[in-house]
């Protein structure tokens, strides 16, 4: 009885948060709801295999795209505490065999939370020619009390695919550290991009590293933080440049919208191959002033026109 | 319907603009023509509110706006489309020309089809760097459409685009002011100003002749084009 009342909260939670509530209801989709340590509910589809053990402080789960599984339907992932106090501590073991591919979306829902923290620690494997997309959105309440430690390695195989969005841009972060390492093989592509809406008091940590180890491996690390009030920043995005002809790029945007605001960027760029290549761009400052009154120019007033592209970056 | 008095700008103990005067009719093109460096931007910059003059006054439909935000002289009627356009990430083409009000699907694709662009091509792509100089400015035009401005403001619309922008920026233009908005049309090129009903010459900081397109167009071509006027306020004009 109990379960069903946390699972009616969680929905009613994940619904709010932008979930899509027809999805988890959909026998021929994916899904794993989890709040705190409890399983509320999992569907296995074909091509994928769900193994679930749950601990004292969260869960451990085994997530496997079987080889040449092309999944129909995005797997819809719910994480969750609902009282204003927990731990939640998610192991997770990623595999996407060859040939497979999947679109993952995960919401982490936290929106009563005065003293929550979220770990994860993921071991992901994405095999030859695979594909995997994982969109990772977060809802948090608005009293910051969040504090969310997300870790991934990452290794994608030759010719695979890793597409990553972290989205934390409801509600207030409280401390984020984002902490994801990956290595792409031969004529892999990968991307990891981070959006943050920083308020009141929050602290941030991103770290995005990315090795090309393979030829023709290509990378692409991204952040985009909007940063209000007394929030803080620190963006570390790598990439390194190991074998002949890989790509790579950092990209680290912060807008600084607040009075005691701190943002700080540190892009690090390396190569040890002369065919490789590898670039960044960062850049801090305020709301562009071009954009702002071109706006301006359309009738909007300066609190509208920050608003819209706020949200266009955070889009 | 915009008049322009005695305009007076000094930047860095220079005149930048110099005693300005011309009006822009209701429902006509007004071309302002000069070369680099004569301040028309910065007039159009004057005119729109995004910085002010030391002295003189800028009257819209009879009321003196000179000291009005740049937001207030929107909502009244009054826009800009820079030269170089700013690009917004994560801004759809759709959304960017449904800024200034709501539009149906129809008035947006009316407007980008006024401008050359394919709707199912442009609506939902980005306002940001994917796109090239002359799809942005494009873009800028039909937003300027769009928003149905008593007054458009066009700051070098035909700079810097291709040759195949170039008669979509030129027919959109036309098009704005058939559905009755007035347009100050600033180039430096004399083509564009053929468009107009009448043109200005601007040359440091001042009108220095006014009159029919064609005759300006000559004009500007026997004078201005090895002008040595430029920088020189105490020239007085033809």
């Amino acid at each position: 009885m109990i379960v069903v009342k946390e699972y009616e909260a969680m929905l009613k939670a994940y619904g709010k948060a932008g979930g899509n509530l027809g999805a988890l209801r959909n026998k021929e989709v994916g899904n794993l709801v989890i709040h705190r340590n409890e399983v509320l509910s999992a569907n296995e589809v074909e091509g994928i295999k769900i193994e679930i053990e749950e601990t004292e402080a969260g869960v451990n789960i085994y997530f496997l795209v079987v080889e040449g599984a092309k999944i129909k339907y995005p797997v819809h992932l719910c994480f969750g505490v609902l009282p204003e106090e927990g731990l939640q501590e998610i192991m997770l073991r990623v595999e996407a065999q060859a040939d497979s591919e999947v679109t993952v979306i995960a919401h982490c829902i936290f929106p009563n939370a005065v003293n929550v923290v979220h770990k994860m620690d993921a071991d992901i494997r994405i095999g030859n020619n695979a594909k995997f997309y994982y969109q990772e959105t977060h809802y948090h309440g608005e009293f910051g009390g969040v504090k969310v430690i997300p870790k991934a390695r990452i290794r994608v195989g030759k010719k695979g695919v890793w597409q990553s969005t972290f989205t934390l841009i409801e509600g207030c972060v409280g401390t984020l550290d984002y902490d994801f390492e990956l290595f792409g093989d031969e004529k892999s592509v990968s991307e990891l991009l981070v959006k943050a809406f920083g308020k009141k008091e929050d602290d941030i940590n991103i770290i995005e590293k990315i090795h090309l180890d393979g030829k023709e491996a290509r990378g692409l690390a991204k952040s985009r933080l909007v940063l209000n009030d007394n929030a803080k920043a620190l963006v570390r995005g790598e990439t390194y440049g190991n074998a002949p002809f890989t790509r790579g790029h950092v990209d680290c945007l912060e807008i600084v919208n607040g009075e005691g605001v701190i943002a700080r960027a540190i892009p690090l760029v390396y190569v040890n191959d002369r065919r490789a290549k590898v670039t960044h761009e960062a850049a801090i400052g305020s709301i562009d002033n071009k954009q702002l009154q071109t706006l301006m120019a359309r009738g909007l007033d300066e609190e509208k026109a920050v608003n819209v592209i706020v949200k266009g970056i955070l889009r | 319907m915009l008049e322009i008095k005695n305009l007076k700008l000094t930047l860095n103990g220079k005149p930048v603009i110099d005693g300005l005067n011309f009006k822009v009719k209701e429902g006509k093109i007004h071309g302002l023509l000069g070369v680099n460096g004569t301040g028309k931007t910065t007039l159009a910059n004057l005119i729109m509110g995004i910085s002010y003059p030391d002295e003189g006054s800028i009257i819209f439909e009879g009321q003196d706006i000179t000291r009005y935000t740049t937001s207030e002289r929107a909502r009244m009627g009054i826009t800009l489309a820079w030269q170089e356009p700013a690009r917004f990430e994560g801004l759809s083409v759709g959304e960017y020309l449904s800024v200034s009000r709501n539009l149906d699907s129809s008035e947006i694709d009316n407007y980008l089809w006024g401008v050359g662009l394919p709707p199912a091509e442009y609506l939902k792509r980005a306002v940001d760097a994917s796109l090239s100089g002359g799809e942005r400015k494009r873009v800028e035009l039909a937003s300027v459409m769009a928003m149905k401005a008593k007054v458009a403001i066009l700051d070098e619309p035909d700079s810097g685009i291709d040759v195949v922008s170039l008669p979509h920026i030129m027919n959109g233009i036309a098009e704005m002011s058939k559905q009755g908005s007035s347009v100050l049309l600033i180039t430096h090129g004399e083509e564009a100003v053929r468009v107009a009903e009448e043109v200005s010459i601007m040359c440091a900081g001042k009108i220095i002749n006014s009159g029919p397109p064609r005759e300006m167009c000559q004009w500007f071509k026997n004078n201005c084009s090895t002008c040595n006027h430029v920088g020189e306020p105490s020239y007085q004009g033809a």
